[in-house]
């Protein structure tokens, strides 16, 4: 890092393009030090050096190249990448996207100054994430359980609830039995206004408030914002996991917008694209945020993520949801279809999955027949989703008794599993009960999946 | 010689500096103040490009470029076996002990603890007459390896001293070989250019299989020791569990696991795994068999492009000392996307989706250092590396070409389906797009170890699920009563080969290993009782009592039997069979 104090301030503005900016003649400029700007009418901005040659930067301007002009605009080099002032007190704080209070209180007295883009974790320093969180969600608890350190997003479309379900999972998240610090940190990237008014109100009512830190970058907000909004959140969530010892949640809505913003650049910058116009490195640079979550060997704290991301067309091969599919461990998808059904939460269970759930559920965790109630409720439910088909075309009565009653489990797995209130929290124990009620309804020689004892304790008899 | 220029240009993880010239394309540079590394990949005039494997943040213009006078290499010797390194072989521990729980830059960690001394016990005698790959001595390295130390490649010449059985460092003397050209002294540490493959004699076919203990891979679509094997699958459709079953349990001497680009708590389970596992065959820890290499994809790019060679060149030098070595590479196409990553940066113009146009190259040079081989040295031996890639294509899409390029050279294909998964049917492998080449040369593998009919069981086996498909489609529109009784016998027992013999539970202390002799037996059953069933069906006996037979819960549960009790169970179910149908 560059320690001399040097002021490096320059009017040598060549060219404005886009959220880009090239600044000529500079002298000891760093790769990704932040700069600030000052425009012809006064007003400060910042931005960021994307790339540097011997006399000449490319600065990313955060808050949009608006009024810059070529000949007065004054950049002054700070010398220093980007960093996030951390402290205790920010706990229940609004912030803006590039973390400046906005909730009228007063600034954050530093207790550390962190740089926003983190070091990788040592694989070698994690601890396998293995802590049972019970959501209160049956689909979630039962068959795609979230644990400490976990990144678990949910793949939702344009008009399904999934503010809802996230608002409730914040809601009803604990351990069972355990009662460390607990914070939420929920970072809002190019949300609407009524979105974030929807969360704000629902923390309220809860009295969530007092331990969420928020980080809000709105729909009207610079686009290029959005791209620290994440890290400015993470490396917060960092502070507060491994430095103060807090269970800390974050929610990161919308990653798509993220992605927008992502691409924004990249095309400013005349890159090569790679898919749909994404940059080539948006698998790494993804990677560098959802990466950010999990344990670490001998501390207390843990972050565990839940991105939202809403899936264009509802199409899961689309590169945003692809990628982030390969990074985080699992995904809860939400379905069009079990919407249009009124169902809520209309998780689709059978392309969800949660990679953790088996080191954090069984004897001891959860329940021991867990993991076998949940792929034999999967199984059951799979198959009786697939008779569906067939029944549009031969009819009901020429499936066999067999396929018949899977094809009532599936019916009943929808209305009475799935579905569950908006403030309803179930506990574990009630989802897996709930799950030996449905598959009575399949014939016993059927149930392959779970062990012969665990049908002895739980299959209900009557 | 040491050149050292000035930075010039930064972007991402690409830098470029002038007043290079004299050094060597591929060469190692330590760039900046920070002394991060890195390589050189283009060369023109007095500029040199070069990828760095670190974060760049806070690089300026002006800062200092080094060379080291050597291209990116790995140390081999005695202290390999057993570690976890980062994409560019340094170990992971020593990381954490320098910088805490984060990783710093410009870290510098020896890859082979250097202090460290080993019970060498020497083989070779004053006045042998040696080459390259002929053994000088011996240390025990872990429980599972007996390292052998080897004359390093090139060598030739008359053993002048060698040292006496004791204890020594990796950088002690331990040999003295009189060459043409003089005396060279020989340490037990060797360092190798990654990119370049370490010598041997001659490949030779592969005919023995790389035993899995997983069914579908073993019985129907078998890899070869010294094989390639591919697993293209979406996301989510259990291709790091199939990799690391593979891990644990495959027959091979050493297992060298590549996490490429993978998931940070990934890595974690197999960190914490591997030293508690026991080898199915030694009872010794998995881990002391295993070099592990985790380059996550929160890691700097550059280094994960580096990362599998970093892991075929570990291989290869196990291989010279003749063992079989079994590595797993998770995943190729992040190592394929840090290529796209580093060429876009370099304004490489790109070719299919972005790749650069050297994809399907270099694929191929790396799949190629697999292979069954003669080592080096006076007495050769036989010994190989399977190689196993798991590719991740974009949205599940087999045809983008990364699939594609690896599909052309490697030979078998494991294809992982979605819908399998979320059916929860593991492995995931689908049975009908699925396919090895190696089935005809490993042949008489099975029919002298296992059993003479293996091929012919297995093949029926193969029919019956192919006519599932056909059968299926004809059930799809006029349901499964309009089908004549012999073809529903057809169907049932197709759902018992999917479900009782393809599914195999990973987390099942029972099913996750399953010995070639228990498949074999397994599918024989199921087989069976098509026979069986089809004779009664023929007799004029009704479907519906065949569909209920309670033989058939019997047989779903046989992949739980231990193998203590396997065989007197499978003869009960087979009697219980022929006597239920006959009965029906």
């Amino acid at each position: 890092m560059n320690t001399n104090i040097k002021t490096r301030e320059y009017t040598t503005v060549s060219e404005v393009s886009g959220p880009l900016m090239v600044v000529e003649g500079v002298e000891g400029v760093g790769y990704n030090e932040i700069v600030e700007i000052q425009t012809p009418t006064g007003e400060q901005r910042s931005g960021q050096v994307l790339e540097v040659t011997k006399d000449v930067a490319v600065v990313q301007v955060f808050e949009g190249t608006i009024d810059l002009n070529t000949k007065t605009t004054k950049t002054r080099f700070t010398g220093e990448t980007a960093k996030i002032g951390v402290s205790r007190d920010m706990v229940g704080r609004i912030f803006n996207g590039i973390g400046k209070p906005i909730d009228g209180g007063p600034e954050i007295i530093a207790d550390k100054e962190l740089d926003i883009n983190g070091s990788p974790m040592n694989p070698a320093s994690r601890e396998f994430p293995e802590e049972f969180i019970q959501t209160g969600i049956s689909t979630i608890d039962g068959m795609n359980t979230l644990v400490r350190g976990q990144k678990l997003p949910i793949f939702s479309g344009s008009g399904l609830p999934h503010n809802d379900l996230a608002a409730q999972i914040a809601r009803q998240a604990k351990v069972l039995g355990d009662d460390s610090e607990f914070a939420v940190i929920f970072a809002a990237m190019g949300i609407t206004h009524e979105e974030a008014n929807f969360f704000m109100r629902d923390f309220e009512r809860t009295g969530a408030l007092e331990k969420v830190t928020v980080f809000m970058n709105l729909a009207d907000d610079p686009a290029i914002e959005r791209i620290l909004t994440p890290k400015m959140a993470l490396t917060t969530a960092e502070y507060f996991a491994f430095e103060l010892d807090m269970q800390v949640l974050v929610i990161l809505t919308d990653m798509t917008n993220y992605c927008e913003a992502l691409r924004e650049i990249s095309a400013a910058r005349d890159e090569v694209p790679g898919r749909r116009g994404y940059p080539g490195y948006m698998y790494t640079d993804l990677a560098g945020i959802y990466e950010r979550a999990g344990r670490i060997d001998g501390k207390e704290g843990s972050i565990t993520q839940m991105p939202i991301l809403v899936m264009p067309q509802d199409d899961i091969t689309h590169p945003i949801p692809d990628l982030t599919g390969y990074i985080t461990e699992g995904q809860i998808v939400l379905s069009r279809d079990l919407f249009r059904k009124g169902i809520y939460p209309p998780v689709d269970v059978l392309p969800s999955l949660s990679r953790l759930m088996s080191g954090g559920i069984g004897d001891g965790k959860t329940r021991a027949d867990h993991s076998g109630v949940s792929d034999q409720l999967y199984s059951a439910y799979a198959e009786g989703r697939g008779l569906r088909d067939l029944v549009a075309v031969v009819g009901e009565e020429a499936l066999t008794e067999r396929d018949q009653s899977f094809l009532k489990f599936a019916q009943a797995f929808e209305d009475k599993y799935i579905t569950q209130s908006v403030d309803e929290d179930r506990t574990i124990f009630e989802s897996l009960d709930l799950g030996w009620d449905l598959l009575k309804i399949l014939p016993k020689t059927e149930l392959k999946r779970v062990k012969e004892e665990f049908i002895e304790e739980y299959l209900p008899k009557d | 010689m040491i050149i050292k220029g000035n930075i010039i240009k930064i972007a991402g993880p690409v830098v470029v500096a002038d007043g290079m010239r004299g050094a060597q394309i591929f060469e190692m540079v330590k760039v900046g103040n920070s002394k991060l590394i890195g390589e050189i990949i283009e060369l023109e005039g007095d500029t040199a490009t070069i990828q760095v494997y670190e974060e760049t943040a806070g690089i300026q213009p002006g800062e200092v470029v080094e060379s080291t006078g050597g291209p990116l290499s790995v140390e081999l010797g005695p202290g390999v076996m057993g570690s976890i390194f980062d994409g560019i072989q340094r170990p992971l521990e020593l990381i954490k002990a320098e910088s805490g729980d984060f990783i710093a830059r410009g870290v510098d960690a020896p890859s082979v603890d250097k202090e460290k001394k080993w019970t060498f016990k020497a083989i070779a005698k004053v006045g042998d007459k040696v080459k390259g790959g002929d053994v000088l001595g011996e240390v025990q390295e872990t429980s599972a390896v007996l390292q052998k130390i080897l004359v390093p490649p090139m060598f030739e010449g008359t053993i002048k001293s060698i040292a006496a059985d004791g204890e020594y460092t990796v950088l002690d003397d331990i040999a003295e070989i009189e060459t043409d050209s003089g005396v060279e002294k020989i340490q037990m540490l060797q360092k190798w250019p990654v990119k370049k493959g370490r010598p041997y004699t001659d490949k030779l076919d592969p005919d023995v299989p790389l035993i899995t203990g997983q069914r579908a891979q073993d019985t129907f679509f078998s890899v070869a020791k010294g094989g390639t094997a591919a697993i293209p699958g979406p996301f989510g459709s259990g291709k790091t569990v199939t990799q690391q079953q593979l891990a644990k349990w495959a027959d091979a001497d050493i297992v060298i696991y590549i996490g490429c680009g993978e998931r940070g708590n990934e890595m974690t389970e197999v960190l914490s795994e591997f030293p508690y596992l026991e080898d199915p065959k030694t009872g010794n820890p998995l881990m002391d068999r295993t070099v592990l290499i985790a380059n996550t994809s929160n890691m700097p790019v550059a280094a994960r492009e580096a990362c599998v060679y970093t892991g075929i060149t570990i291989a290869e030098y196990y291989r010279d000392q003749g063992y079989d070595v079994a590595l797993m590479a998770d995943s190729t196409s992040r190592w394929a996307e840090a290529m796209r990553e580093i060429s876009g940066r370099l304004e490489e113009m790109p070719g299919e989706e972005g790749y650069p146009a050297y994809l399907a190259s270099r694929l191929a040079q790396f799949y190629e250092r697999a292979g069954r081989v003669n080592t080096l040295g006076t007495n050769p031996e036989r010994a190989s590396i399977s190689v196993v890639g798991a590719v991740s294509p974009p949205g599940g899409d087999l045809s983008e070409p990364v699939t594609q390029n690896t599909l052309r050279i490697c030979k078998v294909f494991w294809a992982l389906d979605a819908s399998l998964a979320d059916k929860r049917h593991f492995p995931s492998i689908d049975w009908l797009q699925s396919y090895s080449l190696y089935l005809n040369s490993i042949q008489g593998w099975w029919e002298e170890n296992v059993a003479a009919d293996w091929r012919a069981t297995r093949d029926e086996a193969m029919v019956l699920l192919q006519k599932e498909s056909e059968l299926q489609e004809i059930v799809q529109l006029v349901g499964p009563d309009a089908l004549p009784d012999s073809e529903q016998v057809t169907l049932e027992t197709a759902r018992m080969l999917r479900e009782d013999f393809l599914q195999q539970n990973a987390f099942d202390e029972v099913d996750t290993y399953c010995a070639p002799d228990k498949q074999y037996a397994m599918l024989k059953t199921i087989l069976l009782f098509q026979k069986e069933s089809l004779a009664a069906v023929e007799r004029g006996a009704n479907i519906q009592n065949i569909v209920e037979l309670t033989v058939k819960e019997e047989i779903g549960k046989m992949k739980y039997v231990p193998e203590a009790d396997f065989e007197a169970k499978i003869d009960s179910i087979q009697a219980d069979i022929v006597k239920q149908c006959s009965e029906a």
